[in-house]
């Protein structure tokens, strides 16, 4: 079985003014099959974790270590990571003018695979799921997130994490800016993809609206750059009714020193 | 190490330089300050001639020379050039069309334009025979002109295509190989003509062209115009456009893909001379390698005759590694306020972090990834000509700029 550990990871990044310290030394295993839920304040180092995971050159590891299957990650390229088994659900993907999505699915299909899919079989997955995700067979001619809605953003990430079939994905908040019809669909492709393939989730948000829709075994608040409190599902429904305000310092306290 | 990046915008005034008639035949090009006057500023007040002898000699300060390398084209700015080129044209096509060619005291010849650079009368001077192109048919017709082996003399060609009134057709010059070449294109548009005309110069590494392009185009007649330019030493491409009768239109477009030490350059002029034309330019190119220097130059003169002018121009570049250079300048003569629109952009920058990021986080090597980005880049360009099959051959070509560019970035690296 899969593991992805993140141990004692501290980041920064470098702003206007100067260093910022945002990761203060955290620890996760997500096993493949589980369901980890990161919830936390804005500002709290939760993205900040899933880019660095990912690899974006803007993140800085300053100390720690993540590891899959005990490969060193962060000694990876982004392409060498995706390859390994990650995948990351942006929050904001990016347009990419000029390529058309099947081309897009296409190359990234054969890049993590190794061998170009069979041309039949893989039409025909394409199309199945992008009809599970209700999109319309247009969507595949139109180019990279170039005119997409944010809810068509969403379900293109899902359509990916369905057709590349990762070890573990991380989900940077698909839920925000989806209206309840759009996130019941990407919830079931999530809960498919998981039926399907068995993968590990790491599942980024700061609501607690989406866990209705996918369960999750474990709930991780973080607060400044690291986990503040862990536990199970009935975490979740505690912020739910609480929100975050208890782990949250008084005005005028530093909460590092 | 930050890539120079030259990004110019200037609008000029619509008053006219001075009182001088630079047109009339017979006058000769003057050195500025000889005759007290003030440079040339304005498109509209350049001086023309056919004859090479009414030029002064290039020296490379000249507002249609500056930014070219001219110590690589002496030969074509200074020599008498090879006019006999029949020998070594391949003509094909696909439908109806009158193909000749005729001698330069033919009256089809100087239908459309004049020579503006010396470089353009060069060859207007020493040319023997011009290629005549005619299309009558109003069912769509492709013609394609082939020129591979035109080797290391320094030579002279003229092209005359005519697409007369309501025909329907595309010419395609298509050329590779070796050369030394300075040309004029003249393409005359009669009413309403649909005509696409693409140069695509494949050219070996180290070919020089210089080629001028003027069209005029004819009451209600639409012409789209296409430069595609991936191979060559040095490559100059300069398509003039007049509008002289009411309801005429050009969509101007350009892709071009400059490597390590080569030149590619353009100067796009629209003039708006009839009231409701229309007009788009747009050009979009990438750069990649130590001295790969493109030039754009965008001059759009919208006449006092030119009421309800429709008018947009942009360039777009990517610059793909340190030590490219592109060059970008629009310029809007406007001597009317009745306009309908009149606009234009210009952009020129490095490849985006995000969308690489995006594609590495699918599994995408870095390379593939860039190669991905800049193809879909280049291919909303090359989607407008309208021919599958060309459009398909010309992806490939990039596709191949791509690959071998990826090679010379390395070098340049180590």
């Amino acid at each position: 079985m899969s593991v992805l550990t993140v141990s004692d990871l501290h980041v920064s990044v470098e702003t206007e003014q100067g260093t910022k310290q945002i990761l203060k030394g955290v620890d996760l295993v997500v096993k493949q099959g589980e369901i980890h839920a990161i919830m936390g304040p804005n500002g709290s180092g939760k993205s900040t974790l899933a880019y660095t995971i990912a690899g974006h050159p803007k993140y800085h590891v300053e100390s720690g270590s993540v590891t899959l299957d005990g490969e060193d990650l962060l000694a990876m390229s982004v392409d060498a990571r995706a390859r390994a088994g990650l995948f990351l659900a942006m929050q904001y993907p990016v347009e990419i003018p000029g390529v058309a999505v099947t081309n897009f699915l296409r190359t990234a299909k054969t890049a993590i695979d190794g061998v170009q899919p069979s041309i039949r079989t893989w039409t025909k997955e394409v199309t199945e799921s992008m009809k599970n995700l209700r999109m319309d067979a247009s969507f595949k001619d139109r180019n990279v997130n170039e005119g997409f809605s944010g809810g068509e953003k969403k379900r293109h990430e899902i359509l990916q994490l369905e057709l590349l079939k990762p070890k573990f994905a991380i989900l940077d908040e698909t839920d925000s800016g989806l209206d309840v019809d759009a996130l019941k669909i990407v919830a079931e492709g999530v809960n498919r993809a998981k039926q399907n393939t068995g993968l590990g989730l790491l599942l980024i948000t700061h609501y607690t609206r989406i866990l209705r829709y996918i369960t999750p075994d474990f709930v991780h608040v973080f607060v400044d750059g690291r986990v503040a409190e862990e536990g199970g599902p009935e975490l979740a429904d505690r912020l739910e009714a609480e929100g975050y305000d208890r782990f949250i310092a008084p005005a005028g306290l530093p909460t590092e020193a | 190490m930050a890539s120079p990046v030259t990004l110019t915008t200037s609008s000029s005034s619509p008053k006219k330089a001075d009182a001088q008639d630079h047109s009339r035949l017979g006058s000769k090009q003057h050195s500025d300050g000889g005759w007290g006057l003030v440079p040339i500023q304005v498109r509209s007040a350049r001086f023309a001639s056919y004859d090479v002898r009414d030029f002064e000699p290039v020296s490379g300060q000249e507002a249609e020379w500056k930014h070219t390398p001219v110590a690589r084209l002496q030969p074509l700015l200074t020599d008498p050039l090879d006019g006999d080129i029949e020998a070594l044209t391949l003509v094909a096509t696909g439908g109806p069309a009158t193909i000749e060619w005729i001698d330069r005291s033919d009256a089809r010849i100087a239908t459309a334009g004049t020579p503006e650079e010396r470089a353009s009368a060069n060859a207007w001077s020493s040319f023997e025979s011009a290629l005549s192109i005619r299309i009558d048919s109003e069912t769509p017709t492709e013609i394609t002109v082939h020129r591979s082996g035109l080797g290391d003399v320094p030579r002279a060609a003229h092209t005359v295509i005519h697409a007369a009134h309501h025909s329907v057709g595309t010419v395609v010059l298509q050329n590779s190989g070796k050369a030394m070449l300075s040309e004029n294109v003249e393409i005359v548009l009669d009413e309403g003509a649909h005509l696409t005309v693409v140069t695509v110069q494949e050219w070996d590494d180290d070919a020089t062209h210089l080629a001028s392009h003027f069209a005029t185009v004819g009451r209600d007649a639409r012409l789209k115009h296409v430069v595609v330019s991936l191979g060559g030493s040095v490559v100059r491409v300069n398509p003039s456009v007049h509008l002289v009768s009411e309801g005429g239109d050009v969509e101007l477009f350009g892709v071009y893909f400059a490597d390590t030490g080569q030149h590619l350059e353009q100067q796009v002029f629209v003039d708006h001379d009839a009231p409701n034309t229309r007009s788009r330019v747009s050009y979009k190119g990438a750069l990649q390698g130590l001295g790969a220097h493109t030039v754009w130059v965008g001059d759009v003169l919208i006449r006092p005759t030119a009421s309800g002018t429709d008018s947009y121009e942009q360039n777009r570049n990517l610059l793909l590694t340190d030590g490219a250079r592109a060059d970008s300048i629009p310029n809007l003569e406007i001597e009317t306020g009745d306009i309908a629109g009149a606009g234009h952009a210009s952009a020129s920058g490095r490849f985006d972090d995000e969308q690489l990021f995006y594609l590495q986080a699918r599994g995408i090597r870095e390379d593939e990834a860039r190669r991905l980005v800049v193809r879909g880049f280049l291919s909303e360009i090359v989607q407008k000509i309208g021919s599958p099959e060309l459009e398909s051959r010309l992806q490939s070509a990039i596709e191949a700029e791509l690959v071998g560019g990826s090679e010379s970035t390395l070098e340049g690296q180590a």
